[in-house]
């Protein structure tokens, strides 16, 4: 795990891969990048592709699991399509080990800022969507969970 | 005097682009870019572009004829109700059906497959009665019989295809052999996934000897096949406009006009009445029992000169050589590569139609049709509204490649040169 001291804030790291996308004139290049993301993705445990943590998507699946520690929340997902990990993999950078409030103020732009907004768009049906939501309500569930406490 | 044969088979190649270029001219979607690229329109069997005469039909009938149908004295009215019918003198034409009365406009063909299994599971059905549904249908034709089965006290039973996607007549036989509660027989013409011409003349013979009523869902038939109703004795027909260059919401159903006139009416509402009165409604003669509301009149008036399109290019020898050169360069190309599966293909090549479901081992179906579009291909992946067959295949759904007789030998082997680049880059 990575130490919490050494974790930037969401916005830093949009930057980066908004900085790092933008060394791609071609859109084959972005996608042969995204390719290599979703190869390199580390797989969820198998165990952990259960129904509750699955996301349907009509095009693909995708699993999202959450946990919190120290008012942080770390996630791990995985999808049966490999372009779809490759922009999990930027979403769980952009999000891993971040705090409740700064997860919720986000506003996932970054992605249609980075020529991937397609991507997003509901009619696509690749549980991308729906994640985002799913980090959401995550962040928003720990953060109701911690004040009730 | 030695390259003659080879001058005249260039000769054939050539007069053949020419008219697929030429038919190209009548639909305008096809010239436009996407995402920079000239589109490769590949979804057709999902929906075809518009004919340029459809169009124009479409646009003077919506801004200069639009008055209700069947309904006024005015001018407008009966000129419109004229359009109407000769749009439905045009399906009769095209289908070889008897009368006018046995064609029936809908909203598509799911429509029509919900108002024949509604009805039909009614009139024609006792409890504990069957319908036996093919196992490669469209879901359009496999829910509609769940849902009114299940209200009514009927099941469904299953028609398996073989592992090459065609329907073996000896499995059918013994499935109508063994059960005599089987009433109803629904199969396609041609599946929207395996793309292969079921031999629905010899079904329909071997029903009727068991005395089993068929209905053919004829929404990729039509378009790459010759029907005739009549000779093919089915005794249902459904087919889609948007599937065959018409405008989307028009449907058709065609029946046989003694088994509409038992049938009960599907949709309640104006124009499908003879008298109505809180003491009981008496309803209109064939076909406008089955037309409850204002119909798409613009669109089912459309259905003339996009059918006629489609008959003058079904009938034509170029275009059926383009189509089957087509066949061929998919089959013979992507046969090599390792990993691909054509997802139905008949033992006699000339039964397969230019639809092709492809699973590609390590390949998500999703990322490729994504990197497809990206150069400008459009093609289909998922399920394709047919998760029986196509979860047969695979769990990851599949990837669709379905041609019309507007594209070329040239976009085909596009295709194939790109969809390797694409599995290149996703393995």
């Amino acid at each position: 795990m990575i130490e919490i001291d050494h974790i930037r804030n969401i916005s830093e790291i949009e930057e980066e891969i908004i900085s790092e996308f933008s060394l791609f004139d071609e859109w084959l290049d972005k996608y042969e990048y995204l390719i290599e993301l979703g190869k390199e993705l580390e797989s969820i445990d198998e165990g952990d592709k259960t129904d509750d943590n699955l996301i349907r998507g009509c095009q693909s699946r995708v699993w999202l699991v959450c946990r919190s520690s120290d008012g942080r929340l770390w996630f791990g997902a995985d999808s049966d399509a490999v372009i779809t990990k490759g922009i999990i993999s930027l979403l769980l950078k952009v999000y891993n080990g971040q705090k409740y409030d700064d997860i919720i103020a986000s506003d996932f732009s970054f992605i249609e800022r980075i020529g991937l907004k397609e991507n997003l768009s509901p009619t696509r049906a690749n549980g991308l969507l729906s994640m985002i939501k799913q980090i959401k309500a995550y962040a928003l569930a720990y953060k109701e969970k911690e004040a009730q406490q | 005097m030695l390259f003659r044969p080879k001058t005249k088979v260039c000769l054939v190649l050539l007069q053949v682009m020419e008219i697929i270029e030429q038919i190209r001219e009548e639909f305008p979607a096809l010239h436009q870019q996407v995402w920079g690229k000239p589109l490769i329109y590949l979804d057709n069997a999902a929906t075809t572009q518009k004919h340029r005469k459809v169009l124009e039909l479409q646009e003077r009938m919506s801004s200069l004829t639009n008055a209700n149908i069947h309904r006024a004295l005015h001018k407008l009215s009966a000129d419109a109700t004229d359009m109407y019918e000769a749009g439905r003198e045009a399906v009769r034409l095209f289908l070889g059906a008897e009368s006018r009365e046995e064609i029936i406009f809908t909203s598509g063909a799911t429509a029509a497959l919900n108002l024949i299994a509604s009805s039909l599971v009614r009139s024609h059905m006792i409890p504990g009665d069957k319908v036996l549904v093919c196992e490669a249908e469209h879901h359009s034709n496999i829910v509609p019989w769940q849902l009114a089965c299940e209200a009514f006290g009927r099941s469904v039973e299953v028609l398996p295809v073989e592992e090459n996607g065609e329907i073996s007549l000896e499995r059918l036989s013994e499935l109508l052999e063994a059960d005599d509660r089987i009433r109803i027989l629904t199969v396609n013409h041609i599946s929207n996934v395996l793309g292969i011409i079921n031999p629905v003349a010899e079904i329909v013979r071997l029903a009727h000897s068991k005395g089993v009523l068929v209905v053919i869902d004829g929404a990729q038939g039509v378009v790459h096949d010759k029907v005739s109703v009549k000779e093919m004795d089915c005794d249902f027909y459904v087919f889609s406009g948007h599937k065959i260059y018409a405008p989307t919401g028009i449907g058709v159903l065609y029946g046989k006009r003694s088994l509409l006139e038992s049938m009960p009416p599907y949709m309640g509402g104006g124009d499908m009445v003879d008298s109505v009165s809180f003491s009981g409604t008496t309803y209109a003669p064939l076909p406008l029992k089955f037309e409850a509301g204002t119909p798409n009149f613009v669109a089912a008036a459309c259905l003339k000169p996009a059918l006629e399109f489609a008959t003058a290019v079904r009938d034509d020898v170029q275009v059926r050589e383009c189509e089957r050169r087509i066949v061929t360069a998919m089959v013979g190309e992507l046969q090599q590569l390792e990993g691909l599966r054509i997802c139905g293909l008949p033992q006699d090549l000339s039964l397969k139609t230019p639809i092709f479901s492809l699973s590609i081992e390590g390949v998500h179906p999703s990322d490729a049709a994504q990197m497809l579009d990206k150069m400008g291909i459009a093609v289909r992946s998922g399920l394709m509204c047919a998760e029986p067959i196509v979860s047969r295949f695979s769990d990851q759904g599949l990837l669709r490649v379905s041609f019309a007789p507007y594209n070329t030998i040239f976009e085909c082997e596009t295709f194939i040169s790109k969809l390797k680049l694409v599995i290149n880059m996703l393995l």
